[in-house]
């Protein structure tokens, strides 16, 4: 199709519907290999809360529980959204296309910037691991292991965050463009898969970091 | 069985107006830029080429230290940072990637009669982190090395290393994706590029082993690359999850680390079995024994191979409990190992054989392969693994694995596909000397580290007590014929790509699909997209009686 212009050798396909499920097959191989990456701080995180589990609970103690809970409910949010984006691609209805995006894109970014709020609160806190790091109380030396960990997990979260914030506003700019419909939808599916998959983790991290007391 | 679309009959001459690959185009960009997998393929060779040089002069330098028991031509700081840059571009930069990269990318679409792989895209982009991640390491190098080995230990290389870590481990890192994107690529290719009729029990077993080899790529590089970046974190931040300090563990370090870097061995090693399927079955003229049982004995090892990790860290103060059970799990590998193996013999067995430059590679790998994989169920022995543990016995058992399996493997899958990538043939006899100085060369380098290591010498050191000289004498003369053998290749082969005779289609008479279109293949590979009606190694004994062209 378009690849044939922009380069001598043509896609390896011979019809549109086994382009269609080798992009969903890579695409669901591509988040296979980001659970294993995820999956080490897991390991990490389970280690660790099983040597110490009441610095663990102390530490999650001293998150803004509020910030946690309410970005679980915009990211969840912002799935239902990304699937309605999904369902009306096929519709062909671009304004419709259009405002699911804006939807998804507006609560991931909120809560992007909720999380960033929380990480200047911990900061003004003096619990961010390293030189300067400040803790009164019992298990101060875990604590500080657990804000590393809080710090990995959300940070590399927060990046996964953002990159998708950046598929949503390239699937914004094809839209406008006239590049989605119910033919050409697969940017749509993947970035949808992408996205979810980011939630998903989220629905991990969140009872892991903000419940265990 | 018998009667087959892929017969290994002369292919028709390949038409002028169809160009192939390599003259379709002569920019630099061209190359650069490419999306052509056999294109792709050829960046990874020169690049793998160039990092197994490196590699290569460093572990040059190190045995010749090792020629005398004195410290006498580089301090033990030099001496770390040598077996440090040969570990990790070996492992990284040269294992890792040889066969899937450079005979992966080029023969997998040509074998399923795919035009390329499933993204080209994704391919050409993986090279490019290839050599990013390269360029990191060339730094971090160039700047003062690494003292940690390729392993990167924490504490030490955490905490307390002064060298350029960060760099390297970055390189790493950034090379793991690289990895990544070549193991998801060659999955979709294999799921969903197969041509018509090509069904999974006709499949070549060199595509089950890169099957394999690919899920071990997609689902155990994450974890090195998160462990990586945590090691890098606790370096930029002084303090992280490795951290005694705070209660880290660092042993967490290592379950996590071999938690990659053992399936990563089969990661080096399927691969090179696929390939030595390929060319047993050609030069013995008979479909591969067992055939169905050789192809599930790749998902076996990469399966197995994630449940072995712990036979790492046999001494690392892992309880008797998990020491037990991680030897019991290693010995189970030996099974679909030996399956592998007992297949290639009961293949060659009243075949027609023919002693190509291929084969010799092939059965070099057969015999140090067995010597590497039994010293290997020895080693998951406790006992035994308590006693050698960091000696040279362990450098052996896994230089016999890698060098004198994969290496070979991937020597020989470079020569039997050669004529398909240069479109021309080597010189058969020199080639057929380089083998078997390589196969000397080898044994002579490291069969002596056995000996020394089960008498107690241990890895990582520059000096040795004077009783070890003999022994490390003889190495290093097999080091240097060793090195005789892969100069060879390199000298002949660059000769052949411009001045070999002109292969043919089908120089081997081989089955397969790879051997039905144009050498050097054409731009798009297939004229027509080919229809499978036959399993794989269809070959006709009659027609395999007469001897090969060459």
């Amino acid at each position: 199709m378009s690849n044939s212009l922009l380069h001598p050798s043509p896609p390896p396909y011979s019809d549109r519907e086994q382009h269609s499920v080798a992009n969903h097959l890579g695409m669901w191989t591509f988040l296979a290999t980001e659970i294993l990456f995820f999956g080490g701080l897991f390991a990490c995180y389970s280690v660790y809360r099983w040597f110490s589990p009441e610095a663990f609970a102390v530490g999650s103690a001293h998150l803004e529980f509020w910030i946690g809970t309410v970005n679980t409910g915009v990211l969840l949010t912002s799935s239902l959204s990304m699937a309605f984006a999904d369902l009306v691609v096929k519709t062909n209805s671009r304004r419709a296309v259009q405002w699911c995006l804006i939807a998804t894109w507006l609560l991931g970014a909120l809560f992007v910037a909720l999380k960033f709020y929380e990480y200047y609160l911990v900061t003004r806190e003096h619990h961010v691991p390293g030189a300067h790091f400040h803790f009164e109380g019992a298990y101060a030396p875990q604590v500080e292991l657990f804000m590393f960990l809080y710090f990995a997990m959300t940070g590399l979260h927060a990046a996964h965050m953002l990159f998708g914030l950046g598929a949503i506003a390239w699937l914004l700019r094809l839209n406008y463009r006239g590049r989605l419909s119910a033919e050409h939808d697969a940017p749509v599916a993947m970035v949808a898969l992408y996205w979810h998959y980011v939630d998903c983790v989220w629905l991990f991290l969140y009872p892991l970091l903000y419940l265990a007391r | 069985m018998s009667t087959i679309a892929t017969a290994p009959e002369p292919a028709p001459a390949p038409r002028s107006a169809v160009p192939n690959y390599l003259e379709s185009d002569h920019t630099v960009s061209s190359w650069l830029l490419t999306l052509d997998h056999k294109r792709i393929g050829l960046l990874y060779l020169f690049s793998i080429t160039f990092f197994f040089t490196i590699a290569a002069v460093a572990a040059a330098l190190m045995r010749i230290e090792l020629l005398t028991p004195a410290g006498d031509l580089v301090s033990s700081e030099t001496y770390n940072r040598l077996f440090t840059i040969h570990g990790v571009l070996m492992v990284w930069f040269f294992l890792i990637p040889s066969i899937p990269t450079v005979l992966g990318n080029f023969v997998i679409p040509l074998m399923i009669g795919a035009r390329d792989v499933a993204f080209p895209r994704l391919n050409l982009a993986s090279w490019y982190l290839f050599i990013t991640g390269g360029l990191f390491t060339l730094y971090s190098i160039l700047a003062g090395g690494v003292d940690t080995g390729w392993t990167f230990y924490t504490p030490y290389s955490s905490t307390y290393s002064n060298s350029h870590v960060m760099a390297m481990a970055a390189g790493v890192f950034v090379a793991g994706f690289s990895s990544i994107a070549t193991g998801l690529n060659f999955i979709v290719t294999i799921h969903k590029l197969r041509a018509p009729g090509l069904t999974w029990g006709r499949l070549p077993l060199f595509i089950w082993s890169m099957y394999a080899t690919s899920i071990i790529l997609v689902l155990a590089t994450p974890v090195l690359a998160i462990t990586l970046l945590l090691v890098v974190l606790e370096r930029v931040f002084g303090v992280g999850v490795f951290d005694p300090k705070i209660g880290g563990d660092p042993l967490l370090f290592q379950h996590l680390f071999w938690f990659y870097s053992h399936p990563a061995v089969y990661i080096m090693i399927l691969p090179g079995m696929g390939v030595v399927s390929e060319t047993i079955a050609a030069f013995a003229r008979k479909p591969v024994f067992g055939y169905k049982v050789v192809a599930g004995s790749s998902l076996a090892i990469a399966a197995l191979g994630f449940l072995v990790w712990g036979h790492h860290m046999f001494v690392s103060s892992q309880s008797v409990f998990a020491g037990v059970v991680f030897s019991l799990l290693s010995f189970l590998v030996s099974v679909p190992s030996a399956v592998k193996v007992f297949s290639w013999t009961a293949t060659l067995h009243r075949g027609s054989i023919s002693f190509e430059t291929p084969l010799l590679y092939a059965l070099g790998f057969i015999g140090l392969f067995t010597i590497g994989g039994l010293t290997g169920v020895m080693l998951a022995t406790l006992p035994i693994d308590v006693h050698v543990t960091d000696t040279y016995f362990v450098i052996a058992h896994f230089h016999y694995v890698m060098v004198g399996g994969m290496v070979m493997a991937y020597m020989g899958g470079i020569h039997y596909w050669w004529p398909k990538i240069s479109g021309r043939l080597y010189h058969e006899w020199t080639a057929r000397i380089a083998a078997l100085i390589t196969f000397v060369g080898f044994n002579l380098t490291f069969f002596p580290q056995f000996i020394l290591g089960y008498a107690g010498m241990p890895r990582r050191y520059h000096v040795y007590p004077q009783e070890f000289q003999a022994l490390n004498v003889l190495s290093t003369a097999g080091a240097s014929i060793l090195g005789l053998g892969y100069l060879m290749p390199l000298l002949y082969l660059t000769w052949s790509f411009f001045r070999g005779r002109r292969a043919g289609p089908n120089p081997w008479g081989a089955t397969g699909l790879e051997w039905q279109t144009a050498s050097p293949a054409p731009e798009h590979n297939f004229e027509e997209t080919p229809v499978v009606t036959t399993g794989p190694y269809a070959y006709d004994q009659v027609a395999g009686s007469q001897s090969i062209p060459s």
